[in-house]
């Protein structure tokens, strides 16, 4: 580490960022050295994300203050901030696809000659950048036709040419092979001998002793704590990462009875879609968590169960009856609900009102010889709109116009008046309040005293370790390990998740 | 969660007032429309002499929007669901040569060639959009450049069928829909031949189609499909039988007014559809249709379809040329659609 002496190169104090019904950052403090890779952990949610785009200049902080080399500056957009020296690399690159590296590189920053692009002096730019470097790419073909780890390496030469002293990298090695982390290690070393400064954002914890110098850990919008990564050990680090007591609103889980039998089996499953070989049954009046790292696979798995994504393996079997995954429909047919993560792309058609979404997907039974019965739809969205205590001024509201609890409940209500067996429940308090939450969780109970088998997908640890009977933790599409109610601890689960224990 | 009684009758009640105020802004929508209409009508007549507001000419406006009104209803299924179809007008030609040269080959006349004729029209329209909807459906590809080459296949074979000319009719049996009256009895005080057949189809076709939209479950899963086709699938639908069915919707709609034309001017010609597949997107938009998808009406389309048709009678009465014709009904689009969405604006805040 260098520099550690006098002033960060960049120092955040008290920052506080509040979006409506939660304070996604409360108070973090946060400071970066010139020439420092500095690991930023913590849950989904942790508040990583909105720190960075707080420094960024994509949101506006409410309070706090940002200094570089000691001096306040105000970063009110993304050109405040590049001016500032500050590089962000985006898991979604920000490239464009159709051109080149050079025409990448250089994007925004053309040099001219008259009114026209200087292409050579581009070109030079460019080639300075990736000389200093020591690498090479390919010129001649457009940035789609190149590999991911090509694609990051002309995102990080974008920050150089813009002259970024601090880079900020979200989950850089989540696409690449083992030599393309152990090559994008080594051009990280050789920036920071330069002075070059880089955030790093990952959860495979195990990369972070080879590459960080210190390390802060994100917990509920709070930076709890900041050390050199020689000093933190991997079990503390996890505890610190997880460890709040489980919220208390979550309710008592009925046990599942000895005797009840397999709703849902689900044998060798395999998808396109990263699901493989996924094998597990639930029983009546179970709820079965998925747990692992955002993009294991989680929601994959319940996607082909539930025919969004059509499996290319497998059985699945509800309540003893074989069902043929063709479609959602054939899915649907069988009793199998899925609520799915986004539920504004996903769930509900917004434009349309509570009383068309509610019956969208059994509308064959309201609507006899093709013609729609208006009023025994309205009367079941009516007794619905009661069940849930779904808060819209009547049937007849348009979806949009509600708060994301509510809509969530429609997309609830949507399936509950078709009588499923299994629910597959994809983050399914996401951005919700907690009133609502504690509703939903409620509901789930009240299913499964109807016999029902409920999977529940859920990247917040307490609500999937509070709301579970058994937890099966998604590793790279398939099944990790399975933990017991009692076995399922924060550590054990992010240790399975994250590679580092099987 | 207990069953209280009060709180079913009152979101009962507010379904209901959300009903009744439907029910109303449809009504002040309809006398506001009706307003501008008598205004705009009194203005027209002073402007066209006293032209324009005659029964004749009346009966001329809706005979003339026939052929565009009945395009419009398929377009409009198809622009509620997000799409397009850029080639019913190519489909009304070759549509019409192709049953033209079938007439033409049938040794019987009469009302059984009326029928056999109109069921090949259908066929090969809504083969036609079949075509148009695989490519969609299957692989995805928007519907702007399947329906575009269609455009351009049905034109080259009318033309090739017909070998560059207009295909004469020689069975009579089509005079009646091209030329005939009904009522006429009813209508002789008013000094009119009648109500002609041609409007009574474009009136019949307009009745099933809007029923099917508002009313059915089909008509449910099309806004479901434009509105978010993602969701409509996790529902269920079978997204691509949904979308299929509207693209043949289409080429049908395409077919029927082909043979409305073939009658009309006892002819199936090769040139009739040039620029009527923009002129029937325009009569969808300017009913009221979203081209995003999920949002629009028949009754509207019907209204875009009538608009336009006043326009262009009115501006063939007062002597305008064609190419300012052309400038006024541009403006007068932009308009309606500027409009409209500025109403939608006031009305969302």
């Amino acid at each position: 580490m260098s520099g550690q002496t006098g002033d960060p190169l960049l120092s955040m104090r008290g920052i506080v960022k509040a979006f409506p019904g939660v304070r996604a950052l409360d108070g973090v403090s946060f400071d970066v050295y010139a020439g420092e890779v500095h690991a930023l952990v913590g849950e989904n949610g942790a508040g990583k994300s909105t720190l960075m785009k707080v420094l960024a200049g994509a949101y506006r902080a409410d309070e706090g203050e940002i200094f570089v080399d000691g001096k306040p500056v105000v970063i009110d957009g993304p050109r405040a901030a590049e001016a500032l020296g500050i590089g962000m690399i985006y898991q979604e690159f920000s490239l464009v696809p159709d051109l080149g590296a050079v025409e990448n590189i250089v994007l925004g920053q053309e040099p001219m000659r008259g009114p026209f692009v200087d292409g050579v002096a581009a070109a030079k730019s460019a080639a300075a950048v990736l000389g200093d470097l020591g690498i090479a790419l390919p010129f001649d073909r457009p940035v789609r036709r190149m590999s991911v780890a090509q694609q990051q390496t002309i995102e990080i030469c974008k920050s150089l040419v813009r002259k970024a002293r601090l880079i900020v990298m979200d989950e850089p090695t989540a696409a690449l092979t083992d030599r393309e982390i152990e090559a994008l290690f080594g051009l990280i070393k050789r920036l920071q001998a330069q002075g070059v400064a880089f955030v790093y954002i990952s959860h495979r914890l195990e990369e972070l002793p080879q590459i960080a110098d210190r390390i802060t850990v994100l917990r509920d919008g709070r930076a709890i704590e900041t050390r050199p990564i020689a000093q933190m050990p991997r079990d503390e680090l996890i505890h610190l990462m997880v460890g709040r007591p489980l919220d208390a609103h979550f309710p008592d889980l009925p046990p599942v009875a000895a005797d009840a039998p397999v709703v849902l089996r689900v044998r060798g499953l395999s998808a396109a879609t990263h699901v493989r070989d996924v094998s597990f049954d639930v029983r009546a009046g179970e709820i079965v968590g998925l747990a692992g790292l955002v993009g294991a696979g989680r929601t994959e798995i319940v996607r082909a169960i539930a025919g969004a994504d059509v499996p290319t393996a497998g059985e699945v079997d509800v309540a003893g009856k074989r069902i043929l995954v063709r479609g959602p429909h054939s899915a649907i047919e069988a009793g199998i609900a899925l609520i799915p993560e986004d539920r504004k792309a996903q769930g509900l058609v917004l434009g349309m009102t509570v009383r068309e979404n509610t019956t969208l997907a059994h509308l064959d039974a309201y609507s006899p010889g093709g013609f729609v019965d208006r009023k025994a739809e309205e009367r079941v969205t009516h007794e619905e709109i009661e069940e849930l205590r779904i808060r819209t001024p009547g049937a007849e509201q348009i979806a949009r116009n509600l708060s994301g609890g509510n809509q969530q409940k429609i997309v609830l209500a949507k399936w509950l008046i078709g009588d499923a067996k299994v629910y597959l429940f994809d983050e399914p308090t996401r951005g919700i309040d907690v009133g609502a939450k504690a509703e939903i969780y409620a509901l789930m109970l009240e299913l499964l005293g109807c016999g029902a088998a409920i999977v529940m997908v859920s990247s917040e640890l307490p609500e999937v370790l509070g709301m579970s009977h058994r937890l099966l933790v998604i590793r790279d599409g398939a099944i990790g390990g399975e933990l017991s109610r009692a076995e399922a601890t924060p550590d054990r689960v992010i240790a399975i998740a994250t590679g580092v224990a099987a | 969660m207990e069953q209280t009684p009060n709180v079913k009758a009152s979101l009962e009640q507010q379904t209901e007032a959300a009903r009744s105020a439907e029910r109303r802004t449809f009504l002040v929508r309809a006398a506001a429309a009706l307003v501008g209409l008598v205004a705009l009508v009194v203005v027209v007549d002073v402007l066209t002499h006293g032209n324009f507001l005659t029964a004749g000419n009346l009966t001329n406006v809706l005979r003339q929007i026939t052929y565009n009104a009945i395009l419009a209803v398929g377009q409009t299924f198809v622009i509620i669901t997000a799409g397009i179809d850029l080639s019913v007008g190519s489909l009304i030609e070759l549509t019409g040569v192709v049953m033209a040269t079938f007439a033409n080959a049938m040794p019987f006349g009469g009302f059984g060639l009326i029928v056999a004729t109109l069921c090949v029209g259908l066929a090969v329209g809504c083969g036609a959009g079949f075509v148009n909807a695989v490519p969609v459906v299957r692989l995805n590809l928007p519907p702007f450049i399947t329906t575009l080459a269609m455009m351009l296949m049905a034109r080259g074979l009318a033309f090739k069928l017909a070998h560059g000319q207009p295909v004469p009719v020689r069975s009579d049996a089509f005079e009646s829909i091209g030329t005939g009256y009904v009522l006429s009895g009813l209508m002789a005080p008013l000094h009119l031949p009648g109500i002609p057949i041609a409007v009574l189809w474009m009136a019949a076709i307009f009745i099933v189609f809007g029923v099917l939209l508002a009313r059915t479950r089909f008509g449910r899963y099309v806004y479901a499909i434009g509105g978010n086709e993602e969701a409509a699938r996790l529902a269920g639908i079978n997204v691509a039988a949904v979308k299929t069915a509207v693209y043949m919707i289409s080429g049908g709609c395409a077919a029927v007014s082909g043979l409305l034309l073939m009658s009309r001017f006892s002819s199936g010609s090769p040139q009739t559809g040039i620029g009527t597949e923009l002129q029937s997107i325009a009569a969808v938009v300017v009913g009221g249709t979203s081209l995003m998808g999920g949002r629009g009406a028949i009754v509207g389309t019907f209204l875009g379809a009538l608009l336009i048709g006043v326009l262009n009678n009115v501006m063939n009465l007062i002597g305008i040329e064609s190419y300012t014709q052309d400038i006024v009904l541009g403006v007068v689009i932009l308009l309606a659609v500027v409009l409209d969405e500025l109403r939608k604006r006031y009305l969302a805040r």
